[in-house]
């Protein structure tokens, strides 16, 4: 489904991915783990297509087309979704008609059926289950005024109703509080299926207790620098990130690529 | 350029002089508008040596040969349906050219309210004792050139008595439409709104253009709300983008009395809305918000003053403009704070999203504070659409072009949603996207 090939990015003229690789097949969990300022979240972003950051080398396919020439809008509506490590609040639009347009314009492009305001008010209902969400919250406006656990939340209830077959969460877990993280990490197991992949960004291992991962991948430096599976992310949690980052200066893979 | 301005004097005098003739009226009136235009001659139109226009020009005002609308339109009940709410069905009162139409008007959800043709009222015994009161009170005439002129041409209007006690259910809805028979006409729409004691209700005032034209519309709106009464003002300019417009809105308040202002601009070539609301009496608040919406070749100017003369009085102002094409806004807000108005609670914002390089804005929020003991702020901001915002929704499949759109309707929205009457809403969010040229179903 996703297919990352040497990928180097920057931003403002300072690399910060070096020569990622990573392929994720439909039906995996994914999780990218790293110390700050590694590169997770520049990654995410690369993937979803933020303008503030340039690709300098390498590609990225998704279902076999060429993702970086797509704009960041016509990715979301072929299916690649992003959960905001900082979801951005939108004052004067609501919730419910922010994801309607969404809805609909996914609908338009894939020729499907676009619903009307009550049509949608019901698929809305149902998909809000998937995290606790009361109705208050469909005709607030989008994300303001909301809480550190509503906004993670909400990302999830727009990943449901978007049904993605690509979700990249970047840091879901950040602020939020353990009650919270099961509900998040429950929304998105549910929606985790056999025809879509989630690739899980994250610092700590713990929201992995819960979103289990088929495959880790940590990143140092701008690239990968070890990969392994859930028990990974076990160890990491007990060693910390210094170790991967003592083996990659060892190895000369932290040096910065020419 | 001179002789331009004196041209437009003479039009003026000459109308006047008529006006006497066909329209006599009660001697204190006849004495009014009589001061009122030796004011309006010796002050003129006002030009951008003045400090109070500075950034709005009022030349090609001066120049055009504007002629006072006396031809009586044809206009049917029919016809002016449309300029309707759902809402305001038996409570729209319709002026058209300035004149109080009867005959368009639906009264059936007033009981209990007085609404009147203001000419009649002035002259009619029950209410001329409050009228002589009230008049041209708080609209200054002296010193105000534009008020003055409206004050001379005074012939009809609309007079509006919310007894004591009495809660209006129906909106009133003071409907101006402009019908201008012949190209380039004046008029000169004057209303008078008394809130009595402890009464409460919703004033809506909407100016519109039976078909696009070039024409002058100079409206005055006095409103009285006294101690304890409640009154919710929502005003909305929607004339001809080819029109004029001068409204001067003066308000005065009771003792804990509350006035809830929201003006939404949309329309005419040149928009200039002149606000005021007078805080003389302990516990009174006041909230005056509002939008402007400017497009290609379309000019809007509000000037607003607050008041607080006495102690314990708040005041909340929000003014929001987005700015398009090559579209021009002033807003200039006063907030005073005489001596003794201790306790005061004033915050005002000016906020103005410009959509194109070639808008610009002028801004000058002010606050002028004599008391010490007092919790006022200000504050001004001018800027472009978000880019977070817009990659944000970019990244939920929203393309860029309607991205923008929705952001720019969700600024606008914060004023709008503040309208207690769903379908105006609802027609004011679509006007302000067709205004943009935009279109969020696509």
């Amino acid at each position: 489904m996703l297919e990352i090939r040497n990928l180097h990015a920057s931003i403002d003229g300072k690399e910060i991915l070096r020569g990622i690789n990573l392929t994720v097949k439909k039906g995996e969990v994914h999780a990218i783990m790293g110390p700050n300022g590694s590169g997770k979240s520049t990654l995410a972003k690369v993937i979803a297509g933020h303008p503030d950051y340039e690709v300098t080398a390498g590609e990225v396919l998704f279902e076999g087309r060429n993702l970086l020439e797509m704009a960041p809008d016509e990715r979301a509506r072929e299916g690649v979704f992003m959960a905001f490590q900082y979801p951005i609040e939108v004052p004067g639009v609501s919730n419910a008609q922010f994801l309607r347009l969404a809805y609909n314009e996914k609908q338009k492009h894939h020729g499907l059926e676009e619903l009307d305001p009550l049509e949608f008010k019901d698929l809305l209902k149902e998909r809000a289950k998937v995290v606790e969400m009361e109705a208050s919250f469909m005709t607030r406006s989008v994300n303001e005024g909301f809480s550190g656990g509503e906004k993670k939340r909400n990302e999830i209830l727009q990943m449901a109703v978007l049904e993605p077959k690509l979700a990249v969460l970047d840091e879901t877990d950040s602020g939020l509080d353990i009650d919270a993280l099961r509900v998040v990490a429950g929304g998105v197991n549910q929606l985790q299926g056999p025809e879509n992949a989630i690739i899980v960004v994250t610092h700590y291992q713990r929201l992995l207790n819960y979103i289990v991962p088929d495959f880790v991948h940590v990143l140092a430096n701008g690239r990968i620098a070890r990969e392994g599976g859930k028990e990974l992310a076990l160890e990491l949690e007990e060693k910390g990130y210094d170790w991967i980052k003592a083996e990659q200066q060892e190895s000369g893979a932290g040096a910065p690529a020419n | 350029m001179v002789t331009e301005v004196v041209k437009a004097l003479s039009t003026y005098q000459s109308a006047f002089r008529e006006l006497k003739q066909t329209k006599p009226s009660v001697a204190w009136v006849e004495l009014m508008r009589e001061s009122a235009m030796d004011r309006f001659e010796s002050l003129g139109i006002p030009t951008v040596a003045d400090e109070e226009w500075k950034y709005t020009n009022l030349a090609t005002l001066a120049k055009e040969d504007f002629q006072l609308a006396t031809q009586p339109s044809d206009l049917k009940r029919a016809d002016v349906e449309r300029f309707g709410f759902p809402e305001t069905a038996g409570s729209q009162l319709v002026v058209v050219n300035g004149q109080f139409r009867e005959d368009l008007s639906q009264r059936e959800k007033l009981d209990g309210v007085v609404a009147i043709d203001l000419f009649t009222a002035v002259a009619d015994a029950r209410f001329s004792k409050l009228a002589r009161n009230y008049l041209a009170r708080n609209a200054n005439y002296h010193d105000k050139a534009m008020t003055a002129l409206n004050t001379a041409f005074l012939q009809s209007g609309v007079f509006v008595l919310i007894p004591k006690n009495v809660k209006v259910e129906a909106p009133i809805h003071l409907t101006f439409i402009a019908d201008p028979s012949v190209p380039k006409s004046a008029s000169f729409p004057r209303v008078l709104v008394v809130a009595e004691e402890n009464s409460s209700a919703h004033l809506i005032e909407s100016f519109v253009a039976n078909e696009e034209g070039e024409y002058f519309t100079n409206a005055v709106v006095e409103i009285v709300v006294e101690d304890g009464a409640r009154l919710e003002h929502s005003r909305l300019q929607q004339e001809s983008h080819q029109a004029f417009h001068i409204a001067t809105s003066s308000v005065e308040l009771g003792r804990a009395s509350s006035y809830n202002s929201t003006a939404i601009n949309l329309g005419a070539r040149l928009a200039r809305h002149d606000i005021s609301v007078v805080m003389d009496h302990e516990g009174a608040e006041c909230w005056v918000d509002g939008l402007y919406v400017v497009g290609e070749n379309q000019h809007s100017d509000t000037h607003s003053v607050i008041d607080h003369k006495q102690p314990f009085c708040n005041s909340r102002q929000l003014y929001k403009g987005i700015l398009d094409g090559n579209g021009r806004a002033v807003f200039n807000g006063k907030v005073f704070v005489r001596e003794g108005a201790q306790k005061t609670d004033a915050l005002q914002t000016n906020k103005n999203l410009l959509l194109s390089p070639q808008a610009r804005v002028d801004t000058k929020p002010q606050l002028e504070i004599y008391a010490d003991d007092v919790k006022c702020a200000h504050g001004a901001a001018v800027g472009q659409l978000d880019q977070d915002q817009l990659f944000y929704l970019e990244t939920r499949g929203i393309n860029p072009e309607l991205g923008k759109n929705l952001l720019t309707y969700g600024f606008a929205e914060e004023v709008i949603e503040k309208i207690g009457v769903a379908s105006i809403r609802a027609e004011l969010d679509n006007a302000v996207l067709k205004q943009l040229h935009a279109n969020l179903e696509e």
